[in-house]
């Protein structure tokens, strides 16, 4: 049999091996040699942080994919790059330069306010955000290899990241003890499609690698993510946003892998210097909020 | 029989599903004292320079080398990369196995890919005439094997993606990622 690319085993696969990883936002090559120095399992190649597109304001697109190449060529680790909601050209023109994994992403002004990109009909593989059970399977069906809950990106604060995973982390639980026979109306219910609803119940997990993302800034709101049952991290704004990030990403790395070990968690946070200042979600006017992007 | 998986980063759950489904007791790695009682260790699929890392770290590279001297040991794609000599740049390796390789050998990960491969020993081991379908992830190839080491497997272009030193063994693919158990069946017949 000839060699298969592309398949979802393999795009699925890339994800299983950042299991109990921490994915990092850099926007330089030298940041980008700093996370894998620090032992980041991936990085995401972008022009801003979340941090700074909610400053800068306007409409934030996918970067310049020479500054991509830049990162793609100063690192071993994979390299992921975020495209808008629904912008299938800029996901072409992101796996033609090579980048290992493509974030449909919030983050990112939507081009498209009803559809998300026919994620089947790449070789690359696409991870994206999710609040809920429904939509993190409407992305699956669409072809997502791999989920993230979306958090509230560039703010430092982790409360949206919890409600988010445990919002999917419940529903899958309140799944797993469903008769069959309440599945499709749960599917209707949810939006989902309904053989991956039958599948997450058989699994009692989700179908793909599930990892929490937007608002983690310290390692201990990275261990309570994996605590609460996902796969890995993604650290947006928070490592470079702080007083010390290589410091500080080599602590969340530890605290990632040995998230269940309160003695190394209170080793690893020591010293860090300052973290991000951070924003207040509770307080943020509802037009700035980003999760909401997404259908 | 109790075979631990180092769980610093990757996909050691998958491994540890694969273990349960042929009924063997499991363990997971992440500090030397986890080492003391296991008759086997597998090191999982991943990225390397994290894994390496943080065995840096956590002060496991001497503990994990006096493991491999005596007990088996199967390292997957970044497992490969770990337990080998030399890989033509500068991190963390445990060097056990007198094995050269080279990381992302097939290039990035739209030429990740899945392939049947002829594997003699496999077949032999666990009585079956079936190929192996093995997946393959930003693989690394095994450029050379020297002194103990032998070839298991290689894709058809003739490029190695399996070795085996005595009770040491190198898997370029994932046997984690599929439902044919026959990998982890040959690796538990390598432990004592």
């Amino acid at each position: 049999m000839e060699q298969q690319t592309g398949t979802f085993a393999v795009k699925k696969g890339l994800a299983q091996m950042l299991k109990g990883g921490v994915i990092m936002d850099v926007v330089t090559p030298e940041h980008a040699k700093i996370a894998e120095d620090a032992g980041a399992s991936a990085v995401m190649a972008l022009e801003r942080v979340p941090a700074d597109i909610r400053a800068n304001g306007g409409v934030a697109r996918m970067s310049d994919p020479d500054l991509i190449l830049k990162i793609i060529d100063s690192v071993t680790i994979p390299v992921m790059a975020k495209c808008r909601i629904g912008h299938f050209v800029e996901a072409q023109i992101l796996e033609a330069i090579g980048v290992d994994y493509i974030d449909e992403s919030e983050v990112l002004t939507p081009a498209d306010e009803s559809n998300h990109i026919l994620k089947h009909n790449f070789k690359v593989p696409f991870v994206c955000g999710c609040r809920n059970l429904g939509e993190a399977l409407r992305r699956v069906g669409e072809g997502a290899a791999m989920i993230r809950t979306k958090g509230e990106a560039g703010t430092g604060d982790v409360v949206e990241a919890v409600r988010h995973a445990r919002t999917v982390l419940g529903d899958i639980r309140r799944l797993t003890t469903m008769a069959d026979e309440e599945l499709m109306s749960y599917a209707k219910e949810i939006g989902a499609p309904y053989e991956l609803v039958k599948e997450t119940k058989e699994l009692g997990r989700m179908p793909v690698v599930n990892f929490a993302a937007g608002g983690v800034a310290t390692p201990a709101d990275a261990a309570l993510m994996m605590q609460l049952g996902v796969d890995g991290v993604f650290v947006g704004s928070g490592i470079f946003k702080s007083g010390d990030p290589a410091r500080r990403a080599a602590a969340i790395v530890k605290a990632v892998t040995h998230y269940q070990d309160a003695s190394i968690l209170a080793e690893v946070s020591k010293d860090l210097g300052e973290p991000m200042v951070g924003r207040n979600v509770s307080q943020m006017p509802e037009v700035e909020r980003i999760a909401g992007r997404g259908w | 029989m109790k075979i631990g998986v180092l769980a610093l980063q990757g996909d050691f759950a998958e491994h540890i599903a694969m273990l349960k489904r042929i009924g063997t007791e499991t363990a997971e790695v992440r500090l030397p004292e986890h080492l003391q009682g296991l008759d086997g260790l597998i090191i999982p699929g991943g990225e390397s320079t994290t894994i390496g890392k943080l065995a840096v770290a956590y002060d496991l590279i001497e503990p994990l080398k006096q493991f491999g001297q005596r007990r088996a040991i199967w390292g997957t794609c970044a497992g490969a990369i770990f337990l080998s000599k030399d890989i033509s740049r500068d991190q963390p390796l445990l060097g056990l196995m007198d094995i050269k390789v080279e990381r992302n050998a097939f290039g990035r990960q739209v030429d990740s890919f899945e392939a049947d491969l002829d594997v003699p020993e496999l077949k032999q081991a666990t009585k079956t005439k079936e190929d192996y379908h093995a997946v393959f992830i930003r693989a690394p190839i095994i450029e050379s094997v020297q002194g103990e080491a032998k070839v298991l497997a290689s894709v058809p272009d003739g490029r190695i993606v399996a070795a085996q030193q005595g009770h040491l063994l190198a898997t370029s693919f994932h046997p984690e990622l599929t439902n044919d158990t026959r990998f982890h069946e040959y690796f538990l017949s390598l432990v004592d």
